[in-house]
């Protein structure tokens, strides 16, 4: 089993995170910024991971697990949002719903 | 019982607190026992400590209350000051002052700020306490402003009369013209000779300073400004006429006890600063001629029988000023004290006319009240041959002293002084013979309360007798003149010339003989007479001069120059929150790109430095 160098976990990762942030601005539906949201969320778990693994160490895991932890509770509140958002405008456009602006 | 001096002052003010705080909920009573009991009491305590000064060694005694103000070299304690000058103005302001409350009690009791009235007699008589006990020039300030606001709350009494306010307030703006140049002397002797105690500055500049030089010129001109404006003199006379919209024991109380005789007292308290300044002691002297003669005209047109005593009350502290003028001084104080009775007594007395009048105010409308009302009558002969300076008299005693002094100094100012007494005996006796002589147009209303006569036939007696209530002030002023004595042609002249008002009063006045009324179709002479009713068209200067160019200022600032400073840093900010506005789109998309630009920037600085 060959390992796997930290460039190239931290490299995997840094795609994922940029990968999800263009997610994020460039979608315009709030579950696929959502999805996109969880995206940067694995990006920046997978960084703990390979660190940990590099060092040796059980920190980066539990990072993880409370990445885990935090993005599970954020999509519950994320899609309750979501859903009261839709019954009360009946869209999802991230764009078409600026009504707070200054 | 000298000890007990800082209680003097004391007892008005406490009188005035609880009337104050708690003189709605009392009765009538109880008010007039608090009001008239706590002069009374202070009246008591100067009896006392005045018998045991003149008994002693009449060494000027002081009494160190506590400190008052402490910063720096800079210290000014509660002191009291007390030698034979205060001591007089304290008998004058509590003696003629008790007597004024107890005639109040009576000539009040059917109005309904009773509480109220009282109370404010007990902070004037309290401040004015504080003013001549004051042994540095900072207490006395402030017994002088106390002074300023008491006679603003009375003469504004009756605020329900928007005419009273005014006149109200036009004593306050125009004292306090002069009070803001007495301010200005104060502090520049304070910057010059580093203490506000008054027996140390009149010590130090007398050492320090050679007489005549500029700066005792620019005290004494400086603090001539705060005397002349609390002591109605020219140029800021006109504010005591109509100082008369106050109640009549008001009126005495200003004229007799308070107030007005402030500013002889300050200048007589600060003589030596004014002794080391020939030209504005000179000054002080021609504003007295002058005030003497300008109030002695224009009480001669007036038809409203207070503002008749207010220009008489202006022309005998012009007298004042003249003796301070020509050094004077303890003549001058001793007119004050003899002035104190018989003015006192000559408003009391108006007072009760007025008020069985039903407070009708013109003399044309009055007449032949010498049998509804002996007392008033009385009250009034006695108190006008004082005033023109009758022989035997108190009046006469101290305006011969001064009107000699004055031909020592100046034979001008002499004939001047003699020519207002000419005119003094006119317009006093015109007075009398229009008000008590000729018919009765209307039943008036005689009876008198006990309050009301007791005061009259005790200030009558003080008015023939008072002269000999002087306390000796030569502990206070250098001998400066012995009084010409001998029977001269000056002192004949002196004596004859308010005999020869009161003949032309006789003449004009009583009973006919010749009549005024041919004289008022002259032209001019109609024209002196509106001028002169007018108080030499004061009014009129500095409605013109003043208040006209202040209106117009007021007027062409309405948008406030200064204001556009703090105008343009609300548009400012006002501008700064319309440009961060624009980005708070509601999108947000917008934001995330915001958040992850921003991390980007944060991030390479953070490389590259």
């Amino acid at each position: 089993m060959s390992e796997i160098s930290i460039e190239q976990g931290l490299l995997l990762s840094a795609a994922l995170f940029v990968l999800g942030l263009i997610g994020v601005l460039a979608r315009r539906n709030l579950i696929m910024i959502l999805m996109a949201m969880e995206v940067m969320f694995n990006a920046a778990g997978l960084a703990f991971i390979v660190a940990g693994s590099r060092w040796g160490q059980a920190d980066g895991q539990i990072m993880f697990l409370l990445i885990l932890t935090l993005a599970a509770a954020e999509v519950g509140v994320g899609l309750g949002l979501v859903l009261q958002i839709f019954r009360r405008f009946h869209t999802l456009d991230a764009d078409s719903l600026n009504g707070m602006r200054g | 019982m000298i000890e007990l001096l800082g209680w003097v002052p004391f007892f008005p003010l406490l009188g005035f607190l609880m009337l104050a705080l708690a003189g709605r909920r009392l009765p009538k009573p109880p008010v007039a026992w608090v009001g008239v009991g706590s002069v009374a009491v202070s009246m008591l305590l100067t009896a006392l400590i005045g018998g045991q000064f003149l008994s002693g060694t009449r060494q000027p005694y002081r009494l160190v209350l506590g400190n008052w103000i402490e910063v720096g070299d800079l210290s000014v304690p509660i002191g009291f000051y007390l030698d034979a000058l205060s001591l007089t103005m304290m008998f004058v302001v509590t003696g003629v002052g008790l007597l004024i409350h107890l005639y109040a009690a009576g000539f009040m009791k059917d109005d309904a700020g009773y509480a109220r009235f009282f109370a404010y007699m007990n902070l004037f008589v309290s401040a004015m306490l504080v003013l001549v006990l004051a042994d540095n020039l900072v207490l006395l300030y402030l017994g002088w402003e106390g002074v300023g606001l008491g006679s603003y709350l009375l003469i504004g009494f009756w605020y329900e009369d928007p005419n009273n306010g005014y006149a109200a307030r036009k004593a306050f703006v125009m004292t306090r013209i002069g009070d803001t140049s007495l301010l200005l002397g104060l502090l520049l002797l304070f910057i010059e000779l580093h203490t506000f105690d008054i027996q140390a500055l009149m010590f130090r500049a007398a050492s320090l300073w050679a007489p005549g030089t500029a700066l005792p010129v620019a005290v004494a001109a400086l603090l001539l400004g705060g005397a002349v404006g609390k002591s109605a003199q020219l140029p800021l006379q006109s504010w005591l006429p109509d100082a008369m919209a106050g109640p009549t024991p008001v009126s005495a109380l200003i004229h007799a006890a308070t107030m007005v005789t402030a500013g002889v007292y300050l200048i007589a308290r600060t003589h030596d600063l004014f002794a080391m300044a020939p030209p504005v002691q000179w000054i002080v002297a021609v504003i007295g001629a002058l005030t003497l003669l300008m109030a002695g005209c224009s009480a001669l047109a007036q038809t409203d029988i207070k503002r008749i005593l207010a220009y008489s009350t202006i022309s005998q502290i012009g007298y004042m000023f003249m003796a301070l003028g020509v050094g004077a001084w303890s003549s001058a104080i001793f007119h004050l004290l003899t002035h104190a009775f018989f003015k006192a007594l000559l408003f009391l007395a108006a007072g009760a006319v007025i008020f069985c009048f039903h407070h009708e105010h013109n003399i044309f409308r009055m007449g032949g009240l010498h049998r509804a009302m002996p007392l008033a009558f009385a009250s009034f002969l006695i108190g006008s041959a004082a005033l023109s300076a009758l022989p035997f008299t108190s009046g006469f005693y101290s305006k011969h002293e001064i009107l000699s002094a004055a031909y020592e100094v100046s034979p001008g100012l002499w004939a001047a002084g003699c020519l207002g007494a000419v005119i003094t005996g006119l317009y006093s006796f015109r007075l009398v013979f229009l008000v008590f002589f000729g018919v009765q147009p209307q039943d008036v209303d005689n009876r008198l309360d006990w309050r009301m006569s007791v005061p009259l036939v005790l200030l009558g007696v003080l008015t023939l007798f008072g002269g000999m209530l002087r306390i000796p002030l030569d502990s206070v002023f250098p001998g400066l003149l012995n009084p010409d004595r001998n029977l001269s042609l000056v002192s004949v002249a002196t004596i004859a010339a308010p005999f020869l008002g009161l003949l032309i009063a006789v003449l004009l006045y009583f009973k006919g003989g010749f009549s005024t009324l041919p004289l008022a179709g002259f032209g001019l002479i109609n024209r002196m007479r509106m001028f002169f009713f007018s108080g030499w068209g004061i009014d009129t200067l500095y409605q013109a001069l003043a208040v006209r160019p202040f209106y117009f200022i007021a007027k062409a600032n309405k948008n406030d120059a200064l204001d556009s400073l703090y105008t343009l840093v609300a548009l400012l900010g006002r501008e700064g929150h319309l440009l961060a506005r624009r980005s708070q789109t509601g999108h947000i998309r917008w934001y995330t790109s915001s958040i992850a630009l921003g991390t980007v920037v944060v991030i390479a600085i953070g490389w590259l430095s």
